[in-house]
């Protein structure tokens, strides 16, 4: 009971820190639950986002699945509903003035200035994903090669996963 | 509980002024769901303007600022603003479920058979590639979302202070952003002039 009570708060209060969506708070989610609680190893952090990954649907259901691991279908369900709880009700509130404050300065200022952050945490979590996930320089060289791969061109994320997975037979990773 | 009021500005009526029901929204937003990996964001626009009609592009592009502006997985942002936009309360949380349900038992299912059969040899030979894979596709994220600073090369100076904090110094991320969110918005309205 305590876990699912300490996934609500945490999460809880990510969901109104994640500027630039789920993919920002990782790092934050990473230190909570593998650095400060132990809850699970770093590996297994990492291979909880890699089945996100292969999973349709938005990037937030990588914090239900650490739910699901760390409490069974109560912390999936606790999990999912404190990441998107708090902000939904903030955006049900907002949206009826975003129309008044089109246009005014300091709309603008804001909007300007959250983006670089949300450029920073995720690529925070890029890092700490890589560093949690790759175990050898063979690892490492996929890793780069698929971020050249997705910057270049524009295959379906599904076909670079489902290659990583072949790929993976050869068990150099 | 209180009711939403109406829309600002009446539809304009044609294709756009359309009564979209509980139904219809549920079942939209689980095609977006299910439309894509790593993130359907993407596929939103099509299903809501281009297929369906439900709002007119400008509103989608003005909705899809406010739902990345705010804090929050931005596709599920999105559930509620179009939710509440046709149906209010309940509209919102029908565009919600609609959205989660499908991934959320996809993702246990998977996650069920990660426990069950996760430490195989081959199964776990095949993750590791998975979990290189994934790695590099966040990467690729975050520099696409950088290389859209390009105009804006001081804001970076924000973003690699972020990364310091979170990475190297293991900053919690509410410290990070208390600490940044002034410096970033000064540089914002100072040298960018607050110019979008």
């Amino acid at each position: 009971m305590t876990i699912i009570i300490a996934i609500i708060l945490q999460f809880g209060l990510l969901s109104l820190l994640a500027f630039g969506g789920a993919n920002a708070i990782l790092p934050e989610i990473h230190r909570i639950v593998v650095e400060t609680n132990h809850w699970m190893t770093s590996v297994e952090f990492a291979r909880l986002f890699a089945i996100s990954q292969a999973t349709p649907g938005p990037n937030a259901i990588i914090v239900t699945l650490i739910g699901w691991q760390m409490a069974g279908f109560a912390g999936a369900v606790a999990a999912t509903l404190a990441i998107c709880g708090p902000s939904s009700i903030l955006i049900f509130i907002f949206m009826h003035y975003w129309k008044k404050v089109s246009g005014s300065p300091w709309r603008n200022v804001v909007q300007i200035g959250i983006a670089p952050l949300a450029v920073g945490l995720v690529l925070a979590s890029g890092i700490i994903i890589t560093l949690a996930a790759d175990e050898t320089p063979w690892a490492y060289l996929l890793t780069g090669l698929t971020l050249l791969i997705n910057m270049f061109f524009k295959f379906n994320p599904i076909w670079l996963i489902a290659a990583g997975a072949l790929l993976g037979l050869s068990g150099i990773f | 509980m209180s009711q939403v009021p109406p829309p600002p500005n009446p539809l304009p009526q044609g294709e756009g002024g359309i009564n979209v029901t509980l139904k219809e929204l549920f079942i939209g937003f689980t095609r977006i769901a299910l439309s894509g990996f790593g993130g359907v964001l993407p596929f939103a626009r099509r299903v809501i303007v281009e297929e369906r009609a439900w709002i007119p592009s400008e509103e989608f592009t003005s909705l899809l600022g406010l739902c990345q502006f705010l804090p929050g997985p931005n596709v599920v942002n999105l559930s509620i603003c179009i939710g509440a936009r046709f149906r209010g309360v309940r509209g919102a949380i029908t565009a919600f479920t609609g959205l989660i349900l499908p991934p959320f038992f996809i993702v246990i299912g998977l996650g069920a058979l990660y426990q069950q059969y996760g430490n195989i040899p081959v199964v776990n030979s095949m993750l590791r590639g998975v979990s290189a894979v994934a790695a590099g596709l966040i990467l690729s994220t975050g520099l696409k979302m950088a290389l859209d600073l390009r105009n804006r090369p001081l804001l970076l100076i924000c973003s690699s202070l972020a990364m310091v904090g979170i990475v190297a110094l293991r900053w919690p991320l509410p410290l990070v952003m208390l600490g940044l969110l002034p410096l970033s918005m000064l540089l914002a309205a100072r040298i960018y002039g607050g110019k979008s």
